[in-house]
């Protein structure tokens, strides 16, 4: 056993790990956050997405011994209080979920998204940061798989916030 | 997943040192956790080496200086290689999703496995797995795999995308090992599988890649093109990184050729490049040099579409670069 200290949704924890612990797995059944979820396990799916340091990661594919020192947010994290978060406001609005098992991954996503600069697999001038069209959001959004297919709405609720 | 032990490396020399046998680097980890969680991976020890001081993108004399821990997403992000080296920004925003780019290192791009099906399936032989065992993908599942360069011991590809672009653009890998430093030219880290398939690389035990260095930037126009069986998310079936660069007299100047997802390392395409330079810019000239380049190819029953579809994407790419 390893022993990691690290900060989640803003509080500090110190837990010892067996090295072979995945940072979802930390989160989920060491921890009690079980907000994202194990879809794949393989980092294909995107349901595990949190923020780590600010930065959009599958958790599955993170050792949570390597993230000793590290600032991880949950879906868990996202509202202030009461207060929703933006996105979660807008994918409510929206109705940007069915069975709602992608959801914590794609909230964590589009948020860790908003915070991103750069060009996409989809800009034409590599130059410019590009305005978040359908088709950037489409793009960038790709590593979060919704199996009920309810991406014209989860586009439609990054859309609202990005406007 | 085999018990491990684990240790945050305190700089390259630390690494180095604690790379004895049954040590693997640790990056990212988008690739190699994946691996171990499969079985296809039981390193004993883990030295990480993702937070080690070569995260920078530094700009040479003539080029740029890539950190091996650079994050794929940073290194894509950079304002000069934006501008300077849009073949490699493109080449990487292909690769993986948004979350994997943001964690994956340049060195662990680099030296990822490949996606093989019976690579990654511990319950099947494979040649590049266990040495000796066969390659069920000769008579199986190849629709993805190799049609250049393979061998019947292996017929496994590269993933890479960045690693296309790399070769294209000529760069230098920097390498620390337990025998001093040492470079690398792209291409050449990876090898060709012959009967050795279980070595990816020309790197020995315990060599540990800190760096990529990008000479100046070919001239004329450059794009990566990558073909995949869905729009975003998916490995490449074919890819081309290419340049040209073409005179006002309508010759070409000079040009870079180089192809993804065909075989076991990116392949630069030197027939290819030898027939285009000199030879006016038109259809007939880029056809002729896919063809000779393709000449060499030896698909498989199920890869046989890679052959055409290489040609009509090289073709197609060097037409867009058209002044």
């Amino acid at each position: 056993m390893v022993k990691i200290d690290l900060r989640v949704n803003g509080e500090s924890r110190a837990v010892d790990v067996d090295p072979r612990t995945s940072l979802l797995d930390l989160l989920r059944e060491r921890l009690g956050l079980t907000g994202a979820k194990k879809g794949c396990d393989h980092g294909q799916c995107g349901a595990c997405t949190v923020l780590i340091d600010g930065r959009r990661a599958n958790a599955c594919l993170a050792l949570a011994v390597a993230q000793d020192g590290a600032e991880v947010t949950t879906v868990e994290g996202l509202a202030d209080g009461d207060a929703l978060h933006p996105v979660q406001d807008a994918f409510l609005d929206r109705d940007a979920f069915q069975c709602g098992y992608c959801t914590p991954g794609q909230l964590c996503s589009a948020v860790g998204m908003l915070a991103e600069h750069g060009p996409s697999a989809v800009t034409g001038d590599l130059e410019h940061d590009p305005e978040l069209t359908d088709a950037e959001i489409r793009e960038r959004m790709s590593g979060n798989l919704c199996r009920c297919g309810a991406y014209v709405n989860i586009v439609a609720a990054v859309r609202e916030v990005v406007a | 997943m085999r018990p491990f032990t684990y240790a945050r490396a305190a700089d390259t020399a630390d690494a180095v040192r604690n790379a004895g046998p049954g040590t693997m680097y640790l990056g990212g980890g988008t690739n190699l956790v994946d691996l171990m969680r499969l079985g296809v991976a039981e390193p004993a020890h883990l030295v990480d080496v993702s937070r080690l001081a070569h995260d920078t993108i530094e700009e040479t004399s003539t080029g740029l200086r890539i950190g091996a821990a650079v994050r794929n997403s940073d290194l894509a992000a950079h304002p000069v290689v934006r501008s300077r080296y849009p073949m490699l920004a493109r080449a990487v925003l292909t690769g993986a999703s948004a979350q994997v780019r943001n964690v994956a290192t340049v060195g662990g791009n680099l030296l990822q496995r490949t996606r093989c099906p019976y690579f990654q399936d511990v319950s099947k032989p494979c040649n590049k797995r266990r040495p000796g065992s066969g390659c069920p993908a000769v008579e199986g599942d190849h629709a993805n795999l190799a049609v250049l360069g393979h061998s019947e011991h292996c017929v496994a590809t590269h993933p890479s995308d960045m690693a296309v672009a790399l070769a294209a653009l000529g760069a230098t890998v920097h390498v620390s090992g337990p025998d001093g430093d040492r470079t690398v030219p792209m291409p050449g880290l990876h090898r060709l599988p012959a009967d050795r398939p279980a070595e990816d690389t020309v790197l020995a035990a315990g060599e540990l890649i800190t760096a990529v260095e990008l000479p100046a930037p070919p001239a004329g126009r450059s794009a990566y093109r990558k073909v995949r069986e869905r729009a975003s998310f998916a490995f490449a079936l074919v890819s081309v990184a290419a340049a040209l660069d073409v005179g006002e007299d309508g010759v070409v100047r000079d040009c870079r050729l180089a192809l993804g997802g065909v075989a076991h390392a990116p392949w630069r395409a030197m027939y290819a490049e030898e027939a285009l330079r000199g030879a006016p810019a038109d259809r007939d000239t880029f056809t002729g040099a896919a063809d000779l380049e393709l000449a060499e190819a030896r698909p498989l029953p199920r890869n046989a579409y890679k052959v055409p579809l290489a040609r009509h994407l090289i073709v197609h790419t060097l037409q867009e670069l058209m002044p």
